[in-house]
């Protein structure tokens, strides 16, 4: 077992027992990037300065005696469309190639708080629109276990970076599945948090009413470390919920004896490759030897989450994106003739075209005459979404199904087809809509392409999630495995 | 049915400038999106509320106080073109 | 001849005094160099997000409960989405469907007429950034943006197309501010565009039911202005149909300079602000008891005070609608009164020369510098004999200049009023002696004549004999 395998709890546990210093850690882990790095391009920007005086920081806090919090000291990557002070933030787009935000997001915040060293700014589909990471403006982020195949999206350079040990935690957003899918298809644990356990400010805005940061790790408890200390009511965010956030790690516990789990067929049918269903079936059958009750169950209105998703996402996204015009920060087209003209060209050449069709699909569903069909319908579809989940967790604990219905598809292979690309979403989707928590973990292989189970919980349960995929975890050894570069 | 018009003009609401092949395509492919979308009208939702927000939150207000302004050179710092302390745009009409 | 009637309804927006910004904690404070009263929200930098003010919902419902509105027990904000250089987000966070209030009026008077002018609703909003230009906006080379303003908490108060002349026009908004100044929520300086006015106006046959194609006027920069365009604008829409045109329905601009409205120069984009409930945001279930809590805290409004002024001090109601146009000259006239009981004697003085000294000087009622106590000690000085009601305007003036009390500039002044006998009738004497021409034209009946002895009098005196003396000493000896 090489350093930049180990999980964050077997990092901090040699720090404390100074075994290894924080600093000689994250030298080690920007070694790691060095080799790496060239074949999987998980970050835009590294951080290493600022990285290595925090570590030396947490050393001199090791040697003068103090306690140390479980992430101080642990190289952390933060997906680049969360802002980060003095350091350049673009969300994989053209149009903020130049951007350095003079503030810290929340959870960036909240990191620096808890002590863990900033790696770097890892890619990801431009403003977090896609499921490939081949949306980005620079460069295209490969799958460690297979450099032909995408890591997943959006958030896939945190994904691979946790993979290929180029971190040991990180940050990504989640407003379709853009943790979970790529946790999956990269062969780590990623989480999506309760809508308003975690702080947005400072996470630039895909779907407000989508958009969740969560945590990858490399095991659930990391997961739960991480979760722990980015979660929490921010008075900045009004979406943002007050609750108390329990000591997360409490909830891992090896047991499930009595839990009821519901698995909806819908999620287990359209377009499912027989080997991702073989895992999944396998999971449920290891949950039922351990204890718990799980049966098939329906949540009708699946059919309509992806719809509902592509028209509600889209929506806000085309307001959220009209800041982008080239006059207070960011790419300004040259050669303008007037203001106009200049918003139209910044955009126009500032915009990939993935982008650019979810503003041009937003701004037709807001639109005069049309937004009662879509936009309004959609919101209204969005509730019946949200009852199937309410009806379905009045008899079940939680509910699992595949993150995806694929293990990592080819370069390209969808690219062409925006409605093919959308469709890898459709299991992780009503999760947003309905604002739930949802965890993805490790539970099989196909060939060497990891595959996902995804774990859907009651809102703020993300404990019951926990322990789940903990007892999982601790049954199984899929999570060991690492990818050879 | 979305025609290359409908692009036109949505392509305005959103200043975004289309080359004639970006207008072909987004055409045809939000063509096939909203074929796809179709299925929602089938839903009855006469009776169903819309949910803009998946959080019961209401009345989140902060304190009427004054705070910390942004320094003035951080504030123009990402500017792409500036006068003095104001942002600089081309000619409005 | 068709005879047109004229159809008016005016959009006001007031930006309100709370100390920071609608949606983040900025100051609010007017002026500032350029781009320096901003922080990462209002700048509108990727990632921020907005936190509802919670005093400009306070305020908003305070001026809707003074302008007689229903206050939402439900209410949220929405996005309004349209490209300008000044806004930071390219959409500004407005209400659209679901507006703090609704359903008010106010009142108007226009010759010796009270007509109920409706409130269609009262939404809060954010401000825009400020453009400067080189010039104007049509000929400047290019244009600078000062963010300053953006975010600035503004009400936007929308009337019913009541209003069937400019004068109503301009009293609906003079009255409006009256009432938004009462309740202390903005302190509405059309100058420094604290209160800004919008009309909507179209003409139409008299005594049609339906209404014409109207147009909006934009850049009335005073209420001189709204008025002027108004006027303007009527006679154009009527001029227009007369000859067999048709309005177009489009957004003009004010010209004061030129005195007319011109169509706006902007290129033709169609205007489709695809509202949508702003999901940064979280929605509005007003309690009742804060509202009730509000109502309680609300000042007499002016259409109570006048009232009350006319009932309990018997003014005329002329009178009683000018002290109580602002709370400032109300709560003048009364602390005035309060020393001296003569409330039309009072309201004279305010009105008259109290008034043309505060506009001559352009000083404001609050800054004035005679106290209302000193007023009242004045007038109270005149009632008792001690100076003469000529020789006060004197006084007054100087206590106007000096801010110092009536008896000191009295008695520094020497200008107690001579109601000696023996005194004043040796000048009597004296101006009979030289001026025989007028005693002689007095005695041939010209009453005239007696004024001008009088006077010479007074001007021996400087001004301090006692008028009714001397008259009754001229009577005897003539």
């Amino acid at each position: 077992m090489q350093l930049h395998q180990l999980t964050a709890h077997e990092m901090h546990d040699l720090l404390i027992n100074k075994e290894l210093s924080s600093e000689e850690l994250n030298n080690h882990i920007f070694d790691r990037i060095e080799a790496v790095e060239d074949k999987i391009k998980a970050y835009l920007t590294l951080t290493k300065e600022g990285a290595l005086e925090r570590a030396r920081s947490v050393d001199g806090q090791i040697q003068s005696g103090e306690r140390i919090g479980p992430l101080a000291g642990i190289p952390v990557a933060v997906k680049d469309n969360i802002c980060t002070k003095g350091i350049r933030t673009t969300a994989g787009s053209k149009i903020l190639s130049n951007f350095i935000p003079p503030y810290n997001a929340t959870v960036v915040e909240k990191l620096a708080a808890a002590g863990a060293t900033i790696v770097g700014k890892t890619n990801l589909d431009e403003f977090a629109m896609g499921s490939s990471t081949e949306n980005s403006a620079f460069i295209a982020t490969k799958n460690p276990w297979d450099t032909g195949c995408v890591p997943g999206g959006s958030s896939g350079g945190s994904a691979a970076a946790v993979c290929a040990g180029e971190a040991a935690l990180a940050l990504g957003s989640d407003t379709g599945g853009s943790i979970r899918q790529p946790a999956s298809f990269c062969g780590v644990v990623g989480m999506k948090p309760t809508y308003g356990a975690v702080s947005r400010y400072g996470l630039i805005a895909f779907a407000s009413s989508l958009d969740q940061i969560g945590p990858f790790a490399r095991d659930v408890t990391d997961c739960a470390l991480l979760l722990g200390v980015i979660s929490g009511h921010d008075p900045r965010d009004s979406t943002s919920a007050g609750y108390k956030v329990p000591d997360y790690t409490t909830f891992l516990n090896n047991n499930v004896r009595g839990l009821k789990i519901g698995v909806p067929e819908e999620f287990m049918a359209q377009g499912i490759s027989p080997e991702v269903r073989a895992a999944v079936e396998r999971a449920m059958s290891l949950y039922e030897s351990l204890g718990a009750a799980v049966e098939y169950t329906t949540l009708p209105h699946t059919e309509y989450a992806l719809p509902t998703y592509y028209i509600i996402a889209p929506a806000e996204a085309s307001s959220n994106l009209a800041r982008y015009d080239g006059v207070r920060y960011g790419f300004r087209a040259a050669e303008v003739a007037d203001v106009v003209d200049m918003f139209m060209k910044s955009r126009s050449q500032g915009f990939g075209p993935e982008v650019k069709r979810r503003i041009m699909l937003g701004t037709y569903a807001l639109s005069a005459g049309y937004y009662d069909a879509y936009y309004l319908k959609a919101l209204k579809v969005r509730t019946l979404i949200k009852q199937d989940f309410d009806r379905a967790f009045e008899k079940y604990d939680l509910l699992l199904s595949p993150t995806s219905p694929t293990p990592a598809f080819r370069f390209g292979d969808k690219v062409d087809d925006p409605f093919q690309m959308y469709l890898s979403d459709i299991c992780t989707i009503s999760v947003n809509l309905a604002g739930i928590p949802g965890i993805s973990l490790p539970c099989g292989f196909v060939g060497q392409m990891p595959v996902g189970l995804q774990l859907m919980g009651k809102y703020f349960d993300e404990g019951t999630l926990l322990r789940a995929a903990y007892t999982f975890e601790q049954n199984t050894d899929y999570h060991k495995e690492f990818p050879k570069i | 049915m979305i025609t290359e018009k409908d692009v036109d003009h949505v392509a305005l609401l959103a200043r975004l400038e289309l080359t004639g092949e970006d207008k072909e395509m987004f055409t045809r492919q939000l063509n096939d999106i909203l074929e796809h979308f179709q299925s929602l009208q089938r839903l009855d939702t006469e009776k169903v509320q819309p949910t803009a927000h998946v959080l019961p939150l209401k009345n989140i207000y902060r304190e009427d106080r004054v705070g910390e302004h942004i320094p003035r050179d951080d504030a123009l710092a990402n500017c792409p073109d500036r006068v003095d302390n104001y942002f600089k745009v081309p000619k409005i009409v | 001849m068709t005879q047109y009637e004229t159809v008016i309804g005016l959009e006001v927006h007031a930006e309100l005094k709370t100390r920071s910004k609608i949606f983040c904690d900025s100051t609010t404070e007017f002026g500032g160099d350029p781009n320096t009263h901003v922080c990462p929200v209002c700048l509108g930098l990727p990632g921020v997000l907005p936190v509802v003010n919670k005093t400009v919902v306070e305020y908003a419902i305070r001026a809707a409960l003074a302008l007689n509105c229903r206050v939402a027990s439900f209410s949220k904000f929405d996005r309004k989405n349209y490209y300008y250089p000044d806004m930071p987000k390219n959409y500004q966070i407005s209400q659209y469907d679901l507006p703090i209030a609704e359903h008010g009026y106010l009142n108007i008077e226009v010759k010796g007429e009270v007509r109920k002018i409706g409130i269609t609703r009262l939404h809060m909003e954010e401000d825009t950034g400020k453009l400067v230009h080189q010039g104007n906006i049509t000929t400047t080379p290019f244009s600078l943006v000062d963010y300053n303003r953006a975010g600035v908490p503004l009400i936007e108060i929308v009337s019913d197309p009541d209003m069937r002349s400019p004068e109503e026009a301009y009293e609906y908004l003079n009255k409006l501010k009256a009432i938004i100044l009462y309740t202390g929520v903005s302190d509405c300086k059309m100058e420094e565009g604290s209160l800004r006015c919008d009309a909507n106006i179209s003409v139409r046959p008299a005594g049609s039911q339906e209404f014409g194609t109207k147009t909006e006027i934009k850049n009335m920069n005073s209420f001189k202005a709204l008025q002027k365009a108004l006027t303007y604008e009527a006679e154009r829409q009527i001029k227009v149909l007369k000859e067999g045109g048709r309005i177009i329905q489009e957004t003009r601009t004010w010209d004061d300079e030129q005195g007319i409205t011109l169509p706006m120069r902007s290129k033709e984009y169609a205007h489709d602000y695809r509202y949508l409930p702003d999901p940064d945001l979280v929605s509005m279930v007003i309690d009742r008891e804060w509202v009730e809590e509000i109502k309680r805290s609300l000042p007499e409004l002016p259409d109570d005070r006048k009232e009350r002024y006319v009932r309990e001090y018997g003014l005329p109601v002329y009178d009683a609608m000018v002290l109580t146009n602002t709370r400032e000259l109300a709560d003048y006239f009364e602390d005035c009164v309060a020393v001296y009981p003569n409330a039309k004697t009072v309201s004279n003085w305010v009105m008259g020369d109290l008034s043309r000294l505060l506009n001559a000087s352009v000083v404001g009622i609050i800054n004035c510098p005679i106290k209302p106590e000193q007023l009242g000690a004045l007038l109270q000085l005149i009632e008792k004999g001690t100076i003469s009601g000529k020789i006060a305007k004197t006084v007054f003036e100087e206590m106007f200049a000096t801010g110092k009390a009536a008896e000191t500039i009295v008695k520094e002044k020497g200008l107690v009023q001579i109601s000696d006998e023996g005194a004043i009738t040796a000048i009597v004497e004296e101006v009979i002696a030289k001026n025989q021409k007028s005693v002689d034209d007095y005695r041939a009946g010209k009453e005239r004549a007696l004024s001008f002895l009088v006077g010479q009098v007074m001007k021996a005196s400087k001004g301090k004999a006692n008028p009714e003396l001397v008259n009754r000493l001229f009577k005897e000896r003539l």
